[in-house]
Parts: C-alpha cells; structure tokens; sequence
C-alpha cells in the first residue's frame, strides 16, 4: 500500500469516475436544476463516457497521460462550465506530476487542478462552487502527506474533506456563476460542481486502495 | 489586415441573430456564429471557437471573440490559453455586453479599427458608462 500510484491506478480512477457520475447523474441535474442550468449531471456523464472510449483507444503510457487526455476530453466534450473548469484542473494536475505519483504527488495533482480551477473561474472558497470541495481536500492531503501516509490514504483524507466541503456549501449563498443571479434563494442547496468534485476525489481513493 | 469577430452563445439561434444584426452594419467584416455544443444543445463548444478561430487566422484576420455568459467566456478562455505565442497576439477576448458590444466592434472593424480599437468597442462603453 506504500507503493507509489501508476498507471493502473489512474486509469481505474476514470474509469470509477465514470461510473459514479453515470450513477448519480440524475441527483446532479436536481442539484444543478435547484441554482443553475440543469446541465451538470448530463454534461458529467457525457464527458467521462467520451473519457473512457477515449482510455480504450489505448496509447497512454503514464499518469500524466490519463489527466492530459481527460483535460482534453472534457474541454471538447462538455458545453457547460463544466468543461472548461475541469479541462483546466485535470491539465494543470497532469503538469503537476511525473512518472508514478507519491503522497507528495497527490499533493501536487490536487494543487495543480485546484490552481487550474481558481485561474479559469477566478472563484475563492465561500463562493459555493468545487473550489469550496478542492480547497478542504487540498489542506487534508497536505496534512497527510506530511504525517507520512500513503498515497492511497492520502487521498481518502481528501476525498473525505473535498465531501464535507461539498456538504458545507448547503448553506452558503452564491456570489460566482448563475447561481449568483439567485441572490438569497441559492442557499440550502448543495453545489453541482462541488458535489461532482467530491465524487471524482472519492473515486481517486477507491481505485488507490484497490490497486 | 481586418479585423473578424467570432459569436460565442449557449444558443445556435442566439450566436446567428448576433452575426445577423451585426453584419447589417458591417457588410465588409468576417462574423462567424459558434453557438451550442458540438450536438447543437445549449451550452457552447471548444470546438467549434477553435475552429471558427483557425479559419478566421488562416484567412488573415486578426479575431475579436465576444461570448453570452461566464461559461462561454471560460470556453473561449480556454482555447486562447492553448494557443501559440504568435497566435495569441492576433486573438483576442472582447469583453461587453454580446449584442450592442457585437455591433460596436463589428462595425469599427468595419471602418478598419485594428484588433484594439475592436476590443475597446466591444466592451461598449457609449452605452454603458
């Protein structure tokens, strides 16, 4: 369990990833309904679907390569905000890391996609959006990559942070995006995106605890 | 060298009312319309921005993006984020209100304003403040 990720892991994770965005499409269209377009939960599964058809190509012979072909993907793929925001973030990450991926190596993917997020959605935490998810699961990695975990464990602290971050946006009012245009009547909802996040963080720490 | 001006709508019929009404004042200018998702759905396309850029670029234009909503502009920002260098001097993000800041940039590419002078009209500012 000590060992670092590789490729395997990560393209388990996409393929996790996948299936928990086709399982819980129908909850983030609700979700995205509730303060925005309706489009999140569709898009999502959309774009990870063209993801995967993608990973079965073949070609791909390393970790950064997964992110690079899910950034692209998804960039092409999903016309919501969806796409550009998660295209930055899986790209940034996969110019985070090299080769295998250590705990300080989820630690630098998660910057890197949380710095992706924040430059393409010029969003801080408090907004209600995934930067409210990636930015607890960004703190939590980095506690535990320094108190010497693994790299799967690190990312179930993340997972389970970028969770209670999604949770956490239930009573926050939006100030970013078209949810903002809601004013008061956005809170007590959860946010699509920070809800996605926290899904697609999950789905990290399954596969890396499978592998 | 003229300046060209790419639509970007969450909507197909949207982008191509904007280029219609734009090019009412404006015979001369290149209007391309990249409304809606690759499978024509709301929402607006990498694709076809990037396409609609490559075409303009190869036909010599410098290229004014205007967008409807914060999402297509994420999606245009993205394209200009993966350009070349070179490239990226010769497209640029037009910031403003899509209709009258499509007017405005279109017709002062009309009367040959170069890319900034473009830009600046887009953002409308007669109107606006």
């Amino acid at each position: 369990m000590t060992d670092a990720l590789s490729l395997a892991w990560a393209d388990a994770w996409i393929r996790d990833a996948q299936a928990v965005l086709a399982e819980h499409r129908m909850e983030l269209i609700d979700l995205d309904r509730a303060i925005g377009d309706g489009d999140h939960g569709e898009n999502m599964d959309r774009g990870f679907k063209a993801v995967v058809a993608k990973l079965d190509e073949g070609g791909i012979d390393d970790v950064a390569g997964v992110l690079k072909l899910v950034a692209s993907t998804l960039m092409s793929k999903v016309g919501g905000a969806a796409g550009p925001l998660y295209g930055t973030a899986f790209l940034r990450a996969s110019k985070a890391i090299e080769g295998d991926v250590d705990a300080n190596g989820v630690v630098a993917l998660i910057e890197g996609a949380l710095d992706g997020i924040v430059a393409r959605g010029k969003a801080t935490t408090g907004e209600k959006t995934m930067v409210d998810a990636w930015t607890p699961a960004l703190e939590a990695a980095k506690a535990a990559a320094a108190a010497g975990e693994t790299p799967a464990a690190t990312l179930r602290a993340a997972a389970d942070a970028a969770a209670k971050g999604a949770e956490a946006t239930i009573p926050l009012q939006a100030t970013k995006g078209r949810a903002s245009y809601l004013g008061e009547r956005s809170i007590g909802h959860q946010d699509p995106g920070a809800t996605s996040t926290a899904y697609i963080l999950n789905a990290a720490a399954d596969a890396a605890e499978a592998v | 060298m003229s300046v060209a001006l790419v639509i970007v709508s969450h909507s197909v019929q949207l982008a191509e009312g904007v280029v219609e009404l734009a090019s009412q004042m404006a015979k001369d200018v290149e209007l391309r319309a990249a409304g809606g998702t690759d499978d024509g759905r709301i929402g607006t396309s990498f694709d076809k921005v990037s396409d609609a850029v490559t075409e303009l670029r190869q036909a010599g234009h410098d290229v004014a993006i205007l967008t409807d909503l914060g999402s297509a502009t994420m999606t245009v920002e993205s394209v200009l984020d993966l350009l070349d260098d070179d490239e990226a001097a010769h497209v640029r993000f037009a910031d403003g209100p899509l209709v009258e800041g499509a007017v405005a940039a279109a017709v002062t590419a009309q009367v040959g304003g170069d890319l900034d002078a473009v830009v600046a009209a887009a953002a409308a500012r007669e109107l606006f403040g």
